[in-house]
């Protein structure tokens, strides 16, 4: 049996090169299971030895430990599962590094009595344990210098790991330089941004204040290339290009920066970020671009998310515009910001619903409301218009209430509790308000009088 | 920078792996791969560093081996006794008698050499074909006494070799490596690793690390002593007799590597049943005659067991009389039944400790039933009975007695649990299987060691709870200060009743644990599907067999056997029957 043993580890052994590029550069899939279920078909059904039951078990009480935030009990298991770095199973053995680095720098990060030198020797002894895990814990050590204030230490972390090298780059590994250069430019971006800040306390006059934007000028350039590269590979890369945007145009690079955004929310690799639209508008709208094109990016970021802020927003530049299509767009906006249970209390909202309705019944668009209302006939009265709501709405923002029980009105008719309640109400102040609704709603409700609920 | 210069260095680079390597202008190596440099400079020859002259005069003609590692030459069968010699050191601080060592463990490992043909016999098969050249040699070395050479003649000498201390085992005289172990990653530290891994004779049972127990498991039955072998593997599973890594042991210079590891290596703890076939398996081997008798003064005796499992469990001691009486009737206290025999035609022995415990579980079922319904109306009743007489000796309550197993079981597996997630199976002597691996792996170990420091300085000074003294003993109840109560001195009168003369048990049914048992050679006595069975019969089954730390499957088989042998005549009516399961008792 140990012969076998031997034949199979040296096959192992041998398989040593080719799996290590086939797990770890394949982007692809990676199917534990599967691992699994092979190793049983090698080993025969043999019973697992008993070094590999402990040390499993052993990473379920760690796992246990960091979730109860018992970091003493962790470390102690911690001692125990360092050995898995010995593991005879090649595979295992190859996986342990990112394990423990993963178990360890966070036991390391909350526990009492570690501090940053602990850390640091513990990211440095982990790095080199295997090629392929040393920039991602460099990164990743770099961050924890980060967010411990230590940026100085971490930019040098991020320079080292920025030029380190091995034998043949894998793709993976590719993307991982790239982050650690944007780190890095995020850094430099900090420092630039600091200036600035202070630079804007100085007088503009002052022959400092001339010789250090030419000196951020520099620094801007030098960071571009740093996060350039990162911006050309898919992904989401929203702080990175936020502050690359900001010190592009502080350089009154406008087209660069234009082109970085474009790019970043129109090019089809990249994942859907509705950021990146977010970003492209602000920008737009600071550039005072014509409406058309705000119109055009704001339609994409309503596909993506219809309940954003920014809806309102684009029902305004909606109206705004002449052509129709627009107009009864307009009004689905609205009517679809409203389908969130996070906006039901805009009152913005409301107003503008209100409003809309009310000038689009006038230009004589029934159809359009009865489109948009077809769909939510069944659930928005309990969703929006309960009795529960009613009462609770004036008690709340009676403003508000006035909105919606307009709304409700030329919904659902005068009939209904919500419009009844608040017209109830006797207000001094919204007295006349009311009085005037009625009128409306008598006039413009797509309710026959009588069909109400 | 010459590529063709560093062809020699084998090793891997510690950064990445790879056997790739070119030369620095100061002749240092450095990974083309990786870019690594290494603080290797060209190995100059290596033997100019042999300063010492007794090792060099060891290693002579043996060259290649030695530039490599530089350790005494040691057959893979004087690991095996070095095993076997710490072992025996450890059972001898348990409190086992002298003898075990010097006498029998090794007579049975003379033994062993002798019919595996390695030692004490005419022709010893690991040096066949190069007898020539060790007979010469041994002319001209003759003053040095090697281990081997003794073992080679064939008088018995009872205790002499072992009571010489084999921490030192003596040079053999020179032979030629086999030339397959030339090749650069089929090597190994003792002189016939690769051939002792690649040996496969017919008849022959080739020595492992489970069966070096096996043989410790025998002569501790030889002599009678009192450990079971649930006992001894669980002294194994606490370190205190080597088993896991026992290699690490071996004096400093004998080197285990390569093959060594396949043949030394072990992760895992001993497991009852396989150390049980390897004890019969290897009793066969050697061709044992009947041991010595076990009677009824014998601690391997039933009853003597039952006593002590009684206790270990907490249940009163006048359940003893029960267990005796189910003893007697079912004949396992007969001698003959319990003495081994290897060369009986029956090839089996008796696994005391669980046959003992099985007992306790019939004598449960007997009293309790175990229908998850008679065992806690019974309680009731005790209770009630106990509320009444305060002043007199307590009626045995299973809910109570339930309640404080079930806690204290649990507390001890999770406990077990913990120790065993913590167990440390890598030792300072890493095993490498070829040289190239070498450094990798001591740099690796280095590492490790280097973590583990970091990381217990966050566990802090809270010292590691003293290890207890070795006890056959896990449980002590009698301690007034555990909080547990102790249920030795209470009564079973609220469940026998009188009959005639003799007291008889107040429940008169019985179920059977089992009415297949398998005749095919599978070698199962029966399967345990614990959904089958009542919820007490399984709590009662789990804290049994995590005492013996065996597999409830193990004793449920042992229970189904018990019950075969007490109810024959009615298991054989039922068969006929075959219907009804429960069985009115007499």
């Amino acid at each position: 049996m140990s012969d076998f043993d031997e034949e199979l580890t040296k096959l192992a052994l041998a398989e040593d090169g080719k799996r290590e590029t086939s797990v770890f550069s394949n982007p692809g899939m990676h199917f534990p299971w599967l691992q699994e279920r092979i190793e049983t078909v090698v080993t025969g059904g043999k019973k697992k030895r008993d070094f590999a039951q402990t040390t499993s078990a052993c990473l379920s009480f760690i796992q246990e430990a960091l979730l109860k935030h018992q970091w003493q009990q962790a470390a102690e298991y911690m001692h125990s599962y360092l050995q898995t770095l010995e593991d005879s199973d090649t595979y295992k053995r190859q996986n342990a590094p990112e394990v423990i680095w993963k178990l360890g720098s966070e036991i390391l990060f909350y526990h009492p009595k570690s501090n940053v030198e602990t850390f640091n020797n513990f990211a440095d002894r982990m790095k080199n344990i295997g090629v392929l895990n040393y920039l991602k814990i460099s990164l990743q050590h770099a961050l924890y210098l980060i967010h411990h204030g230590k940026l100085e230490d971490a930019n040098r972390n991020l320079s080292d790991a920025e030029t380190w090298r091995y034998g043949e780059k894998s793709s993976s590994q590719e993307v991982l330089i790239n982050l650690v250069q944007a780190y890095k430019g995020l850094l430099q971006y900090h420092t630039w941004s600091k200036k600035k800040t202070e630079l804007s306390e100085i007088d503009k006059d002052d022959y400092a204040y001339t010789s250090e934007t030419g000196n951020s000028g520099n620094q801007s350039c030098r960071t571009s290339t740093s996060i350039c590269a990162l911006l050309k590979t898919p992904g989401v890369w929203d702080p990175f290009v936020k502050s690359y945007v900001e010190m592009l145009e502080f350089c009154e690079d406008r087209d660069g920066a234009r082109e970085i955004l474009t790019n970043y929310a129109y090019d089809e690799k990249f994942p859907s970020n509705p950021n990146a639209h977010i970003y492209l508008y602000e920008f737009l709208k600071r550039e005072k671009a014509p409406r058309a094109k705000l119109i055009s990016v704001l339609k994409i970021l309503h596909e993506i998310v219809p309940s954003h802020p920014l809806m309102l927003e684009f029902h305004t530049l909606l109206r705004k515009s002449d052509t129709e299509e627009h107009q009864k767009l307009g009004l689905s906006v609205l009517f679809e910001f409203l389908d969130f249970a996070g906006c039901t209390k805009n009152i913005t909202a409301w107003k503008y619903l209100a409003k809309c309705l009310k000038q689009t019944l006038m230009e004589g668009h029934l159809v359009w409301v009865e489109e948009e209302w077809m769909s939510r006939r069944s659930w928005w009265p309990t969703f929006h218009f309960s009795f529960f709501w009613a009462k609770s709405d004036w008690k709340a923002d009676a403003d508000l209430a006035c909105e919606k029980a307009f709304v409700v009105g030329i919904l659902l008719g005068k009939g209904c509790r919500y419009f009844r309640y608040i017209v109830k109400q006797d207000h001094e102040t919204l007295k006349k308000k009311i009085k005037r609704m009625k009128k409306c709603v008598k006039k413009y409700s797509i309710v026959n009088p009588g069909v109400c609920t | 920078m010459d590529l063709e210069e560093a062809k020699s260095f084998t090793e891997r680079c510690s950064q990445c792996a790879a056997v790739s390597w070119g030369l620095t202008d100061e002749g240092k190596y450095y990974c083309t791969s990786c870019h690594n440099v290494t603080d290797r400079s060209e190995e100059v020859v290596s033997t100019a560093v042999i300063t010492n002259t007794k090792i060099n005069s060891i290693s002579r003609g043996l060259r290649k081996r030695s530039k490599h590692e530089k350790g005494w030459d040691w057959y893979v069968c004087e690991g095996f006794q070095c095993i076997l010699y710490h072992q025996a050191e450890a059972l001898k601080t348990l409190g086992v008698g002298a003898e075990l060592k010097n006498e029998v463990l090794h007579n049975l490992w003379k033994r062993y050499l002798q019919k595996s043909k390695q030692a004490y016999c005419k022709n010893p098969v690991r040096t066949r074909g190069r007898k020539a050249k060790v007979l010469g040699d041994n002319l001209q070395s003759s003053d040095c006494a090697s281990e081997l050479e003794l073992l080679s003649d064939t008088t018995l000498e009872s205790g002499a070799e072992f009571q010489s201390d084999p921490q030192i085992p003596k040079p053999f005289p020179l032979v030629k490596a086999s030339p397959k172990s030339e090749a650069a990653d089929v090597c190994s530290g003792s002189v016939d690793g690769v051939e002792y891994s690649e040996w496969k004779e017919k008849g022959v049972l080739k020595m492992t690390v489970p069966r070096t127990l096996a043989l410790c498991y025998l002569s501790l039955l030889w002599q009678r002593e009192t450990i079971t072998l649930s006992d001894l593997l669980r002294f194994v599973e606490e370190d205190r007799i080597p088993y896991v890594n026992a290699f690490q042991l071996f004096p400093e210079e004998m080197k285990v590597y390569g093959r060594d590891k396949g043949i030394f290596a072990v992760e895992s703890w001993p497991d009852y049943e396989d150390i049980y076939k390897n004890m019969i398996e290897v009793a066969i081997f050697l061709d044992l005659p009947r041991f010595p008798d076990v009677t009824e003064d014998c601690y391997l005796h039933p009853n003597i067991l039952c006593m002590k499992y009684l206790l270990e469990l907490n249940l009163p001691e006048e359940m003893h009389s029960l267990t005796c009486q189910v003893v007697k009737m079912t004949g396992i206290g007969e001698v003959d039944f319990l003495t081994f025999d290897p060369i009986a035609k029956k090839k089996r022995t008796v696994k005391y400790d669980v046959q003992a415990v099985a007992v306790i579980v019939v004598v449960l079922k007997l009293l309790f039933l175990l229908d998850d319904k008679l065992e806690w109306s019974y309680s009731s009743l005790a209770e009630a009975y106990n509320e009444e007489h305060r002043e007199d000796e307590p009626q045995f309550d299973f809910r109570k007695w339930y309640q404080v197993m079930k806690k204290t079981f649990d507390e001890k597996r999770q406990k077990w649990e913990e120790a065993r997630a913590k167990y440390s199976w890598k030792t300072k002597r890493p095993i490498y299987r070829s040289h190239i691996d070498k450094s990798v792996m001591y740099k690796r170990r280095e590492m490790v060691e280097h973590l583990q420091k970091q990381f217990s300085a966050l566990v802090g000074s809270t010292p590691v709870a003293e290890k207890k003294d070795p006890s056959s003993f896990q449980f002590n109840w009698t301690e007034g200060d555990t909080g547990s109560p102790c249920f030795h001195g209470h009564s079973l009168q609220g469940l026998l009743r009188t009959k005639g003369q003799s007291l008889i048990t107040k429940n008169s049914l019985y179920w059977l644990s089992t009415q297949k048992f398998c005749k095919s050679y599978c070698k199962h006595v029966t399967t345990y599907e614990e959904s089958n069975f009542s919820l007490s019969y399984q709590f009662i089954l789990s804290i049994f067999s995590f005492l013996l730390r065996i597999k409830t499957s193990i004793l449920h088989e042992e229970v189904s056997l018990i019950e075969k042998k007490l109810f024959e005549k009615k298991y054989n009516e039922s068969k006929k029957r075959s219907r009804p399961k429960k069985v009115r008792r007499h």
